[in-house]
């Protein structure tokens, strides 16, 4: 071929791969969803990641399991990470469109997903017919994901914050095991203790970045007592005492005993690999950040315990609740929103079933045992079942969690537009963290500002 | 340069045209590709982005709003901050950042054996993804206890030791240091090809009036290169004040009490975390026009010779 040829064949090749490649991206999917054997196929995301192998494969089992016992319906499974719920990761998804059929979300994600446009209606399809646990569900959990009388998710996970603690640590600093602390001032004085055995071991960690720090700010405003937005939902109320008192407490311990250690703007991933490597004197969290620890960072349960969260004066005055669920895409067909209430019921809200499959999990490097999740009400047929088979497969020492257990606070669940709120909380949590002269007053005055502005913005 | 000739409009497509549209066709084809791929991920999310900035979307109902998120984003109280911390930046990226590959390149060209070596030396960083490199300056430069490598030279050195990323003060000179370092390559090279370029006789001449090492430079080296070096610091400009890795990676965000919030941070603040798309927009509407402007300094500086 000569060169001029050569050159207008590439050309005219790469013209047509462009424009091909073209209508392949602006195809929109007109997809029903159903193929011409009446196969309803659905995606649902969340799948776990190639590396929680045994999680990993425990979803592989029952996609497999559930279409057999549902030939006609396809799963087909997409993993958007370990941690499902990136907020840029999820905004991204939701502003394009791309997210799957049946999409995870937080319990905080309800007005966004709203926003959004993406979310379904699903009222009408949700009862004990398609769900069989259903009416077995936590009211209260069933109206996170409502929004003006109309249901958009299904709860899947709920969690409320505790203490959680190192007993290794605990028992190298002299400190009782049986007996945590139940106040601030208490956590403050074991801190110091827990950092003076080791100068790279944190007696107290706490987050300040990628949003962690506002969610934990949250939960500590809880545990004095205070709040972070007014009544109304329409001001922020955490430059209150109480939100000062968080603030004091964290710079105390940071810069008058040095009991937190020097790495701070900790996020999620972060504090959790300090503490499975045994830096980590206590933190809050719930009890499933043991699962994180030991699973994902290689630390081991024996070493953690869980108690309820500490107030100032006492054990605190109310705890952070919140959890996950699966939303729908809007514009599914009906088969479609049948098919993915059917794989929810079967994996996430059926007793011995998926996620309460304990009998599975019991010999795997996965917690059976943990107090939480508590996603049916006290009484219904579907918590003693689940109780019972929890209780035979224990594998982790259940005892650790007994004194969360016992002493339930009251459940304070998360403020609209939450994500937003906790971006902008960290920046107040990292002020005290990481400057011995930060202005306590200042952080939260301007952070205050902040929320109101956007709670303004989004009315 | 010659003009090129005038087309003459003729009636109807004569054979000569029709050759003239054939022999141009290989290049009007290769041009769709580009001009498609331009029009699909530069153009028309630009013009998206401008739309976006006037309306608002809320329960998946887009509004007119008007100047309204103009408003509210200028109305954010980190707003100042993250143009005072980019401007901080940009002006201290500047300054260290170039320089010190000025420098550099001056030292290398002095070199009469290694200078391969010694190029590809200077060269290895750009080479390591960003994010690696931010990633090994977050977790063993930064490090701000003992053991970090930074803190553990300045000890040795009998010097106070800083907490790096964590020092509302250090925060933007940490990222400058990281920043040039990974970036300081790609300009070396460009000075150093400048400098080739200036004539032998010129320096010969300098040192026959007499003239040191310092006046060869500053009467020769930098007359000579001034166009590359004008030209170089307005790239620079535009380019770090998009200023957005090494906030993300080295500060975890805003960093500490916003000292790491940079603009462009900021919009993905607004977009991706605070639910506000149409901030964000707004807020790379007003950075689109700040940019322009420096932008158009370079333009003009770049076809003047």
């Amino acid at each position: 071929m000569s060169v001029p040829q050569y050159r207008k064949v590439a050309a005219l090749a790469l013209v047509a791969g462009l424009g091909l490649s073209l209508t392949a991206c602006s195809t929109k999917s007109d997809d029903d969803g159903s193929d011409a054997a009446g196969k309803v196929t659905i995606t649902v995301d969340c799948q776990p990641v190639a590396a929680q192998k045994e999680l990993l494969d425990n979803w592989n089992a029952d996609v497999a399991e559930f279409q057999k016992q549902n030939p006609d319906i396809v799963i087909k499974s997409i993993s958007v990470g370990q941690q499902c719920n990136n907020p840029p990761d999820f905004t991204a998804r939701l502003a394009g469109g791309t997210t799957t059929d049946v999409f995870y979300g937080y319990m905080t994600d309800l007005q966004q997903v709203l926003d959004s446009g993406q979310a379904m209606d699903i009222t009408p399809y949700v009862s004990k017919d398609t769900v069989s646990t259903w009416d077995s569900v936590d009211p209260a959990l069933k109206e996170v994901f409502t929004d003006g009388g109309k249901l958009y998710g299904v709860p899947v996970k709920n969690y409320s914050m505790g203490l959680v603690y190192n007993k290794t640590l605990f028992q190298k600093a002299g400190l009782d095991v049986n007996n945590p602390p139940k106040t601030w001032p208490e956590v403050r004085e074991a801190a110091k203790k827990i950092a003076a055995t080791d100068k790279s071991v944190a007696g107290y960690a706490e987050y300040s970045a990628g949003n962690t720090g506002g969610w934990h700010f949250t939960s500590l405003i809880y545990s004095q007592g205070g709040r972070i937005l007014s009544e109304d939902g329409k001001k922020a109320a955490f430059n209150s005492p109480e939100g000062k008192q968080v603030l004091q407490n964290l710079k105390d311990m940071r810069y008058g005993d040095d009991s937190m250690g020097s790495r701070q703007l900790l996020q999620w991933g972060d504090l959790l690999t300090n503490a499975a490597a045994g830096k980590v004197g206590m933190f809050i969290g719930a009890p499933d950040t043991t699962q994180a620890i030991v699973s994902q960072f290689k630390g081991k349960f024996e070493d953690w315990a869980v108690a309820p969260l500490p107030g100032q004066t006492d054990l605190g005055k109310g705890t952070l609740g919140g959890g996950e669920g699966y939303f729908f895409k809007k514009d599914l067909t009906k088969e479609q929103v049948e098919a993915g209430l059917k794989w929810i019921a079967y994996q996430k809200l059926t007793p011995g079933k998926g996620q309460f499959d304990y009998v599975r999990a019991k010999p795997q490097n996965y917690p059976v045992g943990l107090p939480q999740p508590l996603l049916f009400a006290p009484g219904t047929e579907a918590q003693k079942q689940e109780l019972d088979l929890r209780k035979a497969n224990a594998n982790v020492p259940v005892e650790n969690f007994a004194l969360f257990e016992n002493k339930q606070l009251p459940i304070v669940g998360e403020p609209r537009d939450a994500q937003a709120i906790y971006a902008i909380l960290d920046s107040a949590m990292s002020g005290v963290l990481t400057d011995p002269n930060a202005n306590i007053d200042t952080l939260l005055k301007t952070a205050e500002e902040k929320v109101d502005q956007l709670l303004a913005a989004g009315s | 340069m010659t003009a090129p000739a005038p087309v003459k409009a003729e009636a109807g497509v004569s054979p000569k045209s029709r050759r003239k549209i054939r022999d141009n066709l290989t290049g009007h084809a290769f041009l769709i590709g580009a001009v498609l791929c331009f029009a699909l991920f530069m153009w028309y999310p630009m013009i998206r982005g401008l739309v976006m900035s006037f309306q608002r979307t809320r329960r998946g109902v887009t509004t007119w709003v008007g100047w309204d998120n103009y408003l509210r984003i200028i109305d954010d109280p980190s707003f100042w901050i993250a143009w005072k911390n980019t401007f901080y930046f940009t002006g201290l990226a500047l300054i260290v950042g170039f320089a010190v590959p000025f420098f550099v390149a001056i030292v290398l060209n002095e070199f009469r054996h290694a200078k391969g070596y010694l190029r590809v030396l200077v060269y290895l960083p750009v080479m390591l993804p960003p994010a690696s490199a931010l990633f090994l300056f977050k977790y063993y430069a930064y490090d701000p206890s003992e053991a970090g490598l930074f803190n553990a030279v300045l000890t040795w050195l009998h010097l106070p030791t800083s907490e790096w990323m964590q020092s509302p003060t250090m925060t933007m000179p940490a990222m400058v240091i990281a920043s040039t370092w990974m970036n300081m390559g790609g300009a070396v090279l460009i000075y150093l090809a400048s400098l080739q370029n200036i004539s032998g006789d010129l320096y010969e001449a300098a040192e026959l009036d007499g003239a040191g090492v310092w006046k060869r430079i500053w009467h020769v080296t930098i007359p000579q290169t001034r166009l590359i070096l004008a030209l170089l610091a307005m790239m620079q400009i535009v380019a770090t004040m998009q200023l957005f890795i090494e906030p993300l990676i080295l500060a975890n965000g805003a960093g500490t009490q916003d000292s790491a919030t940079s603009v462009a941070y900021l919009i993905y603040q607004h977009g991706f975390f605070q639910n506000d798309l149409n901030g964000a927009a707004a807020l790379g509407v007003i950075m689109l026009v700040v940019l322009a402007a420096f932008s158009a300094v370079y333009l003009r500086l770049s076809t003047k010779d």
